[in-house]
């Protein structure tokens, strides 16, 4: 493989195969190298993609076979207790019409296959199975390009685009982005449980093709800073559950008991009730938020996707953020290319790219929502169940007078919480976001 | 339905290599200076299991999320990817 591409890319995720129809559509010689049998192969997530990144790259994805499982038309948001929760939702008919595809879920080994498929055919190459392994540097310290785990594996390249994901041992031994700390990573597992498609349609409430995102926070994650999802997939539900990676450590939870547990929560267990599960995967999300990202560029080389830590945890957005960053990556590499200079002055414009966008601009938005969820461990310990108390008392119907009930629900509420920790938790959670 | 880790991993479709890209630097650490041992809760597919005398690595399962690289209290364990092509291979993602 002892070629001269102008760009190589490490990773077909949704940031590389970005990058590489831009290049392409460029007719710049790119290549992009991917660990998996296939791309997708490796790649995972909670399962929802946005329409307005994609068709960025491909305006007319929607006729294009593109694997749409469900597109999004109700976003529920879950705050559960042990024994129940509240609900808030809602729903819009324009996300059936003129606004269809702002979200949809996809199963991420069909859907990057086929977003490599349409690079492939704006001429990209994309060569699978391939480990890069280190990145090959001049005396100066300049990327020159990768080291394979292929037997002839080295491959020049004038600039290197490292869009390898969240995990990144690449990225660690180079130095390029310091390992994450264990406490600014989540660990998530995913399973995939199959359910007829009207089955679906008739537990959600949904017409075929159209489906429902439910986020979810509480007493499911055992106490730990964390999230769990259920997104509606057309014949199946992806069921997502993650939280810290350090209170994993601290609290010796294994995160697939917690998945069972989650499983059989009052309302969870109707929902996937007959279902068959059909996959089971883990994956980290980068919860370092805007303070955590490393240096982006250098000579020769730029960071884009999960790689850079680009994810917004609050609107669990991070796909966009990989294909928009991708692409910027691109449009900076291309400047470069007729410049012909990959020195990271000239590769800075890729900051400013991000700069000026919503990546940069939401990131910095939500940089104390990450620290806001650490500061208040209430919010996954005794808070749940507090608030999960005062529900049941007052919806409870038992000739107690209203009045007395709210005093009771009051003395609850403050056994566990002071009346400044409450006051504190609104305050810092109103700043937060 | 799927309880176990086992039926959970049974799930999964994955392409074996021949020898792990999982590998304990110091075994004597892990069994005397390691108390916690977090990589025996944290793994979400169950790979560490403490033996008699020492940790053994079931890495045919590994779902390669990293967790034990950077979870591992003495950074005692040297991880890479498996060789391109092997290890997991999502049917859904």
């Amino acid at each position: 493989m002892n070629e001269k591409y102008d760009v190589a890319i490490v990773g077909a995720g949704p940031a590389g195969i970005s990058a590489a129809c831009v290049l392409a559509d460029n007719g710049i010689n790119a290549v992009v190298l991917e660990r998996g049998k296939f791309p997708g192969a490796k790649n995972i997530s909670g399962g929802v993609l946005y329409g307005h990144d994609l068709s960025g790259i491909i305006p007319d994805f929607a006729q294009k076979n593109c694997p749409i499982e469900r597109n999004i038309v109700e976003s529920r948001i879950w705050y559960l207790s042990e024994d129940g929760g509240y609900s808030v939702s809602y729903r819009d008919k324009a996300f059936e019409s003129e606004r269809r595809y702002n979200v949809f879920t996809v199963g991420r080994a069909k859907f990057d296959r086929w977003f490599a498929d349409q690079a492939l055919q704006k001429g990209a190459l994309v060569v699978c199975g391939t480990v890069v392994t280190d990145l090959l540097r001049d005396d100066t310290g300049h990327v020159t390009g990768v080291r394979t785990d292929r037997p002839d594996g080295d491959l020049n390249a004038k600039v290197v685009l490292l869009a390898d994901g969240i995990n990144s041992p690449l990225a660690a031994k180079t130095g390029f982005r310091p390992e994450p700390s264990p406490a600014h990573v989540a660990l998530a597992v995913k399973e995939v449980i199959n359910l007829p498609e009207e089955v679906i349609d008739q537990r959600f409430n949904t017409s075929p093709g159209n489906g429902v995102t439910i986020e979810i926070l509480g007493s499911v994650t055992s106490g730990m800073n964390g999230v769990a999802v259920i997104y509606t997939n057309r014949k199946s539900l992806s069921l997502c559950i993650g939280a810290n990676l350090a209170d994993f450590s601290a609290k010796k939870i294994k995160p697939y008991e917690m998945l069972e547990s989650f499983k059989n929560h009052p309302m969870v267990a109707p929902m996937i009730n007959g279902g068959k599960p059909a996959e089971y995967m883990a994956h980290w999300l980068a919860e370092g938020g805007y303070d955590n990202i490393p240096k982006l560029y250098g000579d020769g080389y730029l960071i884009a996707g999960d790689s850079g830590m680009l994810f917004n945890t609050l609107h669990r957005e991070g796909s966009n953020m990989a294909m928009v960053s991708g692409a910027f990556a691109a449009e900076t590499i291309i400047e470069a290319i007729r410049k012909n200079d990959f020195s990271r002055s000239s590769l800075k414009k890729y900051e400013s790219r991000l700069q000026n966008s919503f990546i940069f601009d939401d990131l910095k938005k939500y940089r104390k929502f990450n620290p806001f969820l650490e500061n208040h461990p209430e919010l996954f310990t005794t808070l749940p169940d507090a608030l999960g108390f005062a529900a049941r008392e007052m919806l409870t119907v038992d000739g107690t007078p209203k009045k007395k009930k709210q005093k009771k629900i009051w003395k609850y509420l403050r056994t566990n919480h002071s009346l400044s920790a409450l006051l504190r938790l609104v305050w810092d959670g109103y700043r937060s976001v | 339905m799927g309880a176990s880790i086992e039926d959970k991993l049974f799930l999964n479709r994955f392409n074996v290599d021949e020898t792990s890209h999982l590998k304990i630097i110091n075994g004597a650490v892990c069994i005397d200076d390691c108390e916690e041992k977090p990589c025996l809760y944290i793994c979400p597919a169950n790979v560490y299991r403490l033996e008699q005398n020492r940790i053994s690595i079931n890495y045919e399962g590994c779902l390669e999320c990293g967790s034990c690289r950077i979870g591992c209290p003495h950074l005692n364990i040297e991880w890479r990817f498996p060789t391109g092509g092997y290890g997991i291979r999502h049917k859904f993602g």
